[in-house]
């Protein structure tokens, strides 16, 4: 890793508009609070990131809808659909559980099949350690439980910016969870009759989301080994391994390339 | 019109859900508790540090390999408004309005 190198890069690369001490905290991972604002919990934090998580949260509800839909056709009640929305909250292993749904229930499969598509959240609440660390568990713990892809997008954005307010993840979760269980009640009751959510885009914003974090993300030339080899076990990845495995062999082959090439 | 059906809680459906629910907690919250039990060094700290734009990638690239003109003509439309303006909500818009429209021209 090229670290004196990149370091320069990182101050080159950084957002027109950000005071230039905010610079220090975009080394996401580096351990404790040194050089950069001390993470805290606080109501404009989790105010900013319930208002910033709006648009997105609505976006999401497109997606709440269509499972919504989904699960009636699946066999569920609407009473059943919303309580998966308001305590698994997770987007995909639930669109894919309900496809999953039979008579008898397949719940070893179900669970299972759930597990292995949200084992990336672990990934996910890691890399936001570095700043979770610095607060109280039942915080840390509480918003970890609110996270899904899209609003941990946010998060991410929102704290490696050093603007350290620790409580975004959790009001950017509030919001999520909102729209997520009103718009699976909308779909589960209204059934059938909204159609095909493409028509309107809707699930194009999930991807939009991720390239619009990818441009943040983007650190420079040191960034490109790691997102290539990402990448490309990605996509063999998804070709080859059921499910959602291709996330999770996508950042671990990233980050081990990275472990191995790091002195060198 | 709700009927009573809608209402319905089977308790197997139920268990099925809360077993859905706990596994999912323990996805969110393991990464995290694990990582604060060990020590980590500088190596693991550097590899730790390309994980989340690593994991960006690794999503979006087999979604965007499915697609289609229409996605990869969206996906640029937002890459090209966030690079420029920094402003998500504008590259969102202009990345949806953008696939709706290569989604009918195309």
């Amino acid at each position: 890793m090229e670290t004196d190198g990149s370091d320069g890069d990182r101050g080159h690369g950084g957002r027109a508009g950000k005071p230039a001490d905010e610079q220090a905290g975009e080394r996401p991972t580096t351990a404790g609070a040194a050089g950069r604002e001390a993470v805290t919990f606080e109501w404009d934090g989790i105010r900013a990131g319930f208002f910033t998580c709006l648009p997105i949260a609505l976006g999401v509800g497109g997606y709440g809808v269509a499972f919504g839909v989904l699960a009636r056709r699946a066999g569920l009640s609407v009473a059943e659909a919303t309580l998966m929305s308001a305590t698994v909250l997770a987007g995909a292993a639930q669109i894919v559980a309900v496809e999953l749904w039979a008579d008898p229930l397949p719940v070893a499969t179900i669970v299972l099949a759930t597990l292995a598509i949200n084992l990336r959240y672990s990934l996910m609440g890691a890399a936001l350690g570095p700043w979770l660390d610095e607060l109280s568990s039942i915080r840390s713990y509480g918003s970890l439980l609110l996270m899904a892809d899209e609003n941990w997008a946010l998060t991410m954005r929102e704290l490696t910016s050093g603007s350290g307010r620790g409580g975004f993840l959790f009001g950017t979760g509030i919001a999520i969870w909102v729209f997520w269980v009103a718009s699976t009640i909308v779909g589960a009751t209204a059934g059938g009759a909204i159609g095909d959510p493409a028509r309107y885009g809707i699930d194009f914003v999930l991807a939009a989301v991720f390239v619009a974090l990818a441009v943040e993300l983007w650190e420079g030339r040191s960034t490109l080994v790691p997102w290539l080899v990402a990448l490309s076990t990605a996509i063999v990845a998804a070709a080859v391994v059921p499910g959602q495995w291709y996330i999770l062999l996508g950042g671990f082959a990233a980050a081990a390339v990275e472990v191995i090439r790091y002195d060198q | 019109m709700i009927s009573e059906d809608a209402l319905a809680l089977d308790p197997l459906i139920v268990g099925a859900i809360l077993a859905m629910a706990l596994v999912t907690a323990a996805t969110k919250v393991g990464g995290f508790w694990f990582l604060r039990r060990i020590e980590v060094s500088e190596r693991l700290e550097a590899g730790l540090a390309v994980l989340p734009g690593a994991i960006v990638i690794a999503i979006l690239g087999p979604e965007l390999a499915g697609g289609g003109p229409a996605e990869w003509g969206g996906a640029g439309v937002v890459l090209l408004v966030m690079w420029r303006t920094e402003n998500i909500l504008l590259s969102l818009c202009g990345g949806v309005g953008a696939v709706v429209l290569f989604r009918t021209l195309l």
